[in-house]
């Protein structure tokens, strides 16, 4: 065989017409140029931003900083912080796609500058990675840094199982990201149905591409779940009843057994559409004895949890913003638990209401429906819970409370959509017409996108040690609210006048009015995305002002905020014991905070370890290898994961031990400085005199 | 008021003291006397400032939407929905939606209203009453519980009516005789068959006004879905398999038809007229639709090829307007179910020799 | 009778493990909770199963396909290797002295009769390829490939990683972290026996029915 030969194996199905410029450059017209330079576009700024991030990386010496604090590190809060980083980048790219495509639709009347095909790229990039790669990374992120602190943990129960579920969810993200580069990506949307991604509709790599990068994604996701579970229920300080737990954790316990129960019938409906394209099996094609309605069930069986999944951290980020933002107690806290557990549990029992027109029974569809419509109770009881939180309170309307205001009034509208959309009789004048896309965007975005914003500005000063900048983040949060307004309750009004979903063009004059507003929205939308990057730019830059060492900003409740901030990699000096709920505010209330322990005792981390970075790398070249028939890379990949699991288990040196008395003078000398930082009254939370030393609210003079 | 700032920006909403309103007109000009930072003065001007600014966004987009409406009603553009039914299972469907509206309503609006109430009543250094420690009520909860599954309840009793009433298997109450078609997906054309009649057209389901119509679906390529929204509901079609659909139109007239399933690049051109006729102009198209020629294996080979109508009219050297056929081989429908088997295999099916 | 608390289901090894028996608490809780995903997928795959047995498309079914004696074989030969593997757990608990050597003769047993298991499939999967019960065949048959093998690559993975623990007992001794994993390896192996008892119900002795 000739070296051409052997490349030309190597390198499977992956041809020059894979670029995102070939077709613009052998087959030049106006279409393919228009397209061919919007998708270069693209893949030119992924392309930069990679090459403009290594030469940073080798420009500043950090190679090694980055290797060792971050990449190898088992620590959950700089994992948390890793994931929401890439929920950020990955954000960027979904909120480009989004402006691109209603900016098509904009001027779709008839025609427009974007290919039915690119348009079809688009939608599904879009969902495929706001979903899997930034709510999820996200809420993930989020779940690891806060959940931990607020229970009394040192860490998660699995640490090394932490960095490769991160691994495997980067892995994939930059499996779609190569996709820029390497095209095309599916069509098929987010949600894949065959026959369409089957092989004989869709003989390209795309479905491919959308299959290895869910599989990878599902995969972190999974191992990320049973982690977080183990730990709640494991690792909880002492005293720390399930009853005594904040919300959040309640949220995230929730989270985390549907993350378990869900994410194997993604993995089984994507495994077996795989089966299908590499080895001609016939679980969903139309010839052979395929069924595609199977596809469909197993698909929403695990999507419809997903998208609790998605809302319930959000929901626990609420419960502590609006309580601690209220300088009061949670109203209703037994009822919030029990409302989340009661919507993770119906959670599992709604899923045919994703397809009721597909041909189902009128009695059965009638059944799903009520049953969906049943999530709406304890659903409402929280959002009434968190108004009497805010009733006879002291609010303040910092950025997490305007996120959390957006959140009650917008959140309750989709969920009246949702309740239209629950009746099959609607529904069958709505499925897949723009009403649906609106209804979902409007119980994601107020609902999951300023739960996650709100999560990182509450949070950012306990992870950083500063705060972040206030009139930046006003501007980012209103622009947020209007920008959604704007872009999605037109659709509302397309979808009721039956314009389709997913569709690039459109022949009715009546649809424009709409699609402009919807395009201004969208505008502002990326408005708002650019004022959160000012504010980290600003807050950076002025980080000595707001330093908060002391670590209490926002006179906090839960056990996260008694710890330095940026918090200690250990956490806690000696772990605390718990009577109470929000015990920190117990503490502050009775004088007991801020007491030096008695005894300092030796504290176990875990090193810091490779397999992670080696996972998450032999991870990506076994599904680029599987998207591309490059088989020897394929295997390569998994023989390297493996090979990294079994050595691991050889491991015997991989805890490191704190002494007692490094830990005791760490605490002992910040404890000094507490005690040296006054204590400021809530009004002045957002002025340089805050040092996160809090007079609790309930104390305060208020005249 | 009116300082040359932008009117987004100078009038707050809420009432404040005869002081306070003053020093918030002094605040807007920017003039020395100016509240403290972290002052009650300053936080009560910045609160009423940003609650105003999201009062004044509000009002904006209220400008915009009456000038659209404006533009709509007053351009004459057609707007079809279910909103404006033009059949039995559409006005069914409008009433079903505005019942579900308002018992909605009961529960949303209370929410936006009581929020910015909430948030503007209880802010710091407001001086309204505090209770840090208040966390629970028997009778709260009762009502919150009690509230929602009420009006749940309720919705529950429309839905099962309303369900298995709009069931698309279901025949239309109609003393009528009902037309019956078959509807077959391509990849991006819709075929319409009546077996009764022998003829078949593209593109063009027409069919007597104040008669039901009964359509069985079925797909020779990939899932789609059937939808006329003027007239009611839509229904997927998928290969190797038939669903049921049943609509009305009360009067003669032109319904837009679309495909709601994503199925490639022609989706969105895959668009079809329902034409609902009275009798006797019914009876004449379809004595007309009986001259063309037949269906025959070419011209169902070029409907098997990926394109839209037009692309298939040029095949078959036919009016694009109009693609009619005027006879049918028997049960073609059940071919086509059967035969999805003529859908492009992949490489190692084929080698496998099946 | 060992009246000390245990901290998970199953075989607890005890306060004379003190230090593996307190790691296992959180170990072999979360192996369980990983095992319980598992079960879903294994649950649907049976559930696809059933709803896959009319999809014949005029292929071989199961009547024609499956043979009861060697499904028969291959579950004495799983269930044995059950009991082999509870047999290490228990001299590993129980052995005064600490010696290796009963603990791995068991544990060599049990590896034997697992590979015994994967090889009688292989065979039995490559004699349904004769009758021509290719998964390509139909949509009942890519049900079957896609249950039935991947219980045996369970199993073939369960045996890997037996190998790898018996080369860290040759390597370090029966140090904690040996222990902790042959208890997660014990609920994995275990786990699989469940499995296929339902595989054997469900789609040999209900398609032969």
């Amino acid at each position: 065989m000739t070296l051409a030969g052997l490349l030309d194996a190597a390198l499977g199905r992956l041809d020059w017409n894979a670029l995102p410029f070939w077709e613009m450059v052998t087959h030049p017209n106006a279409s393919s140029i228009i397209n061919g330079l919007i998708a270069s576009g693209a893949a030119g700024i992924m392309v930069l931003g990679t090459l403009v991030t290594i030469w940073a990386l080798t420009r500043h010496r950090l190679w090694g900083m980055l290797w060792r604090d971050w990449l190898t590190s088992l620590d959950h809060k700089k994992i948390g912080i890793m994931y929401v980083m890439l929920a950020f980048v990955m954000l960027a790219r979904a909120l480009a796609e989004a402006s691109v495509m209603r900016t098509q639709q904009a001027v779709g009347l008839g025609g427009g500058f974007l290919s039915p095909e690119h348009f079809g790229q688009l939608f599904s990039t879009h969902g495929t990675i706001m979903i899997f790669f930034m709510a999820m990374p996200f809420l993930t992120g989020v779940i690891n840094f806060v959940m931990p602190l607020q229970i009394g943990a040192r860490d998660v129960a699995f640490p090394l199982l932490n960095s490769v579920s991160l691994a495997l969810t980067a892995a994939g993200a930059a499996l779609v990201m190569a996709s820029l580069l390497f095209t095309p990506f599916s069509t098929g949307g987010w949600s894949g149905y065959p026959p369409f991604t089957e092989t004989g509709y869709s003989p390209d790599v795309g479905p491919d591409y959308w299959i290895w990068a869910v599989t990878l994604s599902s995969l972190g996701t999974t191992l990320a779940g049973m982690n977080f579970a183990v730990t709640i229920y494991k690792k909880r300080a002492p005293g720390m009843t399930m009853f005594r737990m904040p919300l959040f954790c309640w949220t995230a316990l929730c989270v985390s057994i549907l993350m378990i129960f869900a994410m194997p019938p993604l993995t089984l409906a994507t495994s077996m559409l795989a089966l299908d394209r590499y080895l001609g099996f016939h679980f969903f094609t139309n010839t052979g004895g395929g069924d595609p309605m199977l596809y469909a069930n197993m698909f929403w069986l695990f999507g419809h949890p997903e998208v609790y999944i998605l809302i319930l951290p959000a929901f626990g980020v609420y419960s502590e913003v609006i309580s601690t933002l209220s300088g009061k107690k949670l109203y209703g806290y037994t009822s919030l638990a029990l409302a989340t557990i009661c919507i993770a549990v119906l959670s599992f029992t709604v899923w045919v209401h994703h397809f009721f027109t597909m041909g189902q029974s009128a009695s059965l569809n009638a059944v799903f429906g009520i049953a969906t419509m049943l999530i709406g109770i304890p659903t409402g009881v929280k959002v009434y819970d968190w108004m009497l939180t805010l009733y006879r309170g002291r609010v303040r309307l910092g950025v997490p409370m305007i996120y959390a205001a957006g959140f009650l009034m917008l959140f309750v509208i989709g969920g009246a959509t949702g309740i239209v959309l629950a009746n099959p009789s609607l529904d069958y004048v709505t499925h897949n017409t723009l009403f649906l896309v609106a209804h979902f965007h409007n119980m994601l975005i107020p609902g999951l996108l300023f739960g996650m914003l709100a999560a990182y500005a509450f949070w950012f000063p306990k992870a950083f040690g500063f705060r972040l900048e206030e009139k930046w983040g006003r501007r980012a949060a209103v622009s947020w609210i209007a920008g959604f307004i704007l872009a999605f309750f037109p659709l509302y009004g397309l979808g009721l006048l039956g314009m389709p979903r997913r569709t690039v063009a459109f022949f009715e004059p009546a649809y424009l009015p709409f699609t402009l507003i919807a395009l201004v929205g969208a505008g502002l939308v990326l408005f708002a995305f650019g004022c959160l990057v000012a504010q980290l730019v600003v807050s950076i830059r002025e980080r000595d002002d707001r330093r908060v060492p002391v670590g209490d900003p926002w006179d906090g409740r839960s056990l996260e905020w008694s710890i330095p901030a940026p918090a200690p990699e250990w956490n806690f000096a000696v772990l605390p014991q718990v009577e109470t709920r929000d015990p920190f505010t117990e503490a502050k209330e009775q004088g007991r905070a801020y007491r030096s322990p008695e005894d300092y005792e030796d504290i176990e981390m875990p090193r810091n370890s490779a397999i992670g970075p080696i996972v998450g790398v032999a991870g990506f070249a076994c599904a680029f290898g599987l998207v591309w028939y490059m088989w020897w890379l394929a295997i390569s990949g998994a023989l390297l994961s493996l090979g990294a699991m079994l050595a691991r288990g050889f491991a015997r040196d991989t805890v490191r031990i704190i002494p007692a008395a490094e830990v005791r003078e760490a605490h002992e000398s910040w404890l000094a400085m507490v005690r040296a930082t006054p204590r400021i009254p809530r009004h002045e939370e957002n002025t340089p005199a805050n040092l996160g030393h809090a007079i609790p609210a309930s104390q305060e003079e208020q005249s | 008021m009116g300082t040359g700032f932008s009117p987004l920006f100078s009038a707050p909403c809420f009432p404040l003291s005869h002081a306070g309103m003053r020093r918030y007109q002094l605040h807007l000009k920017g003039s020395g006397d100016r509240p403290k930072a972290g002052s009650k003065e300053r936080c009560e001007l910045e609160a009423a400032h940003c609650v105003s600014s999201a009062v004044q966004y509000a009002k904006w987009l209220c400008q915009w939407l009456s000038v659209t409406a404006a533009f709509l009603l007053l351009s004459g553009c057609r707007v079809e929905s279910f909103l404006d039914p033009q059949g039995p299972v559409a006005a069914q469907q409008r009433t079903h939606f505005w019942q579900v509206t308002a018992l909605m309503a009961l529960v949303v609006l209370p929410v936006l209203t009581l929020t910015p109430w909430l948030l503007w009543r209880y802010r710091d250094r407001g001086g309204a009453d505090y209770e840090p420690r208040w966390g629970f009520s028997r009778g709260w909860e009762i009502a919150l519980w009690g509230g929602p599954a009420l009006v749940v309840a309720a919705l529950a009793v429309l839905l099962w009516v309303n369900t298995t009433r709009l069931d698309p298997y279901a025949p239309l109450a109609s003393d009528a005789n009902s037309l019956r078609v078959q509807a077959v997906g391509y990849d991006w054309k819709w075929l319409f068959l009546y077996p009764d009649l022998g003829i078949a057209s593209v593109d063009l389901l027409a069919f007597p006004a104040r008669r039901p119509l009964e359509i069985e679906l079925t797909s020779a390529t990939v899932m789609q879905s059937f939808f006329v929204p003027a007239l009611g509901s839509q229904v997927y079609a998928m290969g190797g398999m038939s669903t049921w659909l049943h609509l009305g139109a009360d009067a003669p007239g032109r319904f837009r038809g679309e495909n709601s399933q994503y199925n490639g690049e022609g989706f969105h051109m895959q668009k079809f007229e329902a034409v609902a006729m009275d009798e006797a102009a019914f009876e004449g198209w379809a004595r007309n639709a009986a001259t063309a020629s037949a269906l025959d294996t070419a011209a169902l080979d070029a409907l098997e090829q990926k394109g839209v109508a037009s692309d298939l009219a040029y095949a078959l050297d036919r009016p694009s307007d109009e693609i009619l056929f005027g006879g049918l081989p028997d049960d073609l429908f059940a071919q086509v179910m059967a035969e999805t088997a003529k859908a492009p295999m992949a490489p190692h099916d084929m080698a496998a020799g099946r | 009778m060992n009246t000390e608390t245990g901290r998970h289901p199953g075989l607890n090894l005890g306060s004379g493990h003190a230090e593996a028996h307190g790691e296992a608490e959180a170990l072999v809780f979360g192996f369980w909770v990983f095992m319980m995903s598992d079960l879903v997928t294994f649950g649907l795959l049976l559930a696809t199963y059933v709803t896959m047995l009319d999809n014949l498309a005029s292929g071989p079914g199961p009547k024609d396909l499956f043979e009861l004696k060697p499904v028969f074989i291959e579950t004495l030969v799983l269930l044995t290797s059950s009991l082999t593997y509870g047999m290490a757990i228990l001299s590993l608990k129980h052995d005064p002295g600490r010696r290796l050597r009963p603990v791995l003769a068991w544990l060599g047993l049990t590896l034997m009769l697992g590979l015994a298991f994967v090889a009688m499939e292989a065979k039995d999967l490559h004699a349904l390829l004769a009758k021509g019960g290719a998964p390509q065949r139909s949509g009942f048959l890519s049900a079957f490939w896609a249950l039935v093998p991947l219980h045996a690559l369970h199993v073939s993975a369960a045996a890997l990683w037996l190998v790898a623990i018996a080369a860290q007992i040759w390597r370090f001794g029966l140090d904690t972290p040996v222990k902790t994993a042959l208890l997660r390896l014990g609920v994995l192996w275990h786990f699989l026996d469940v499995v296929w008892i339902a595989i054997v119900s469900v789609v040999f002795l209900g398609g032969l029915a």
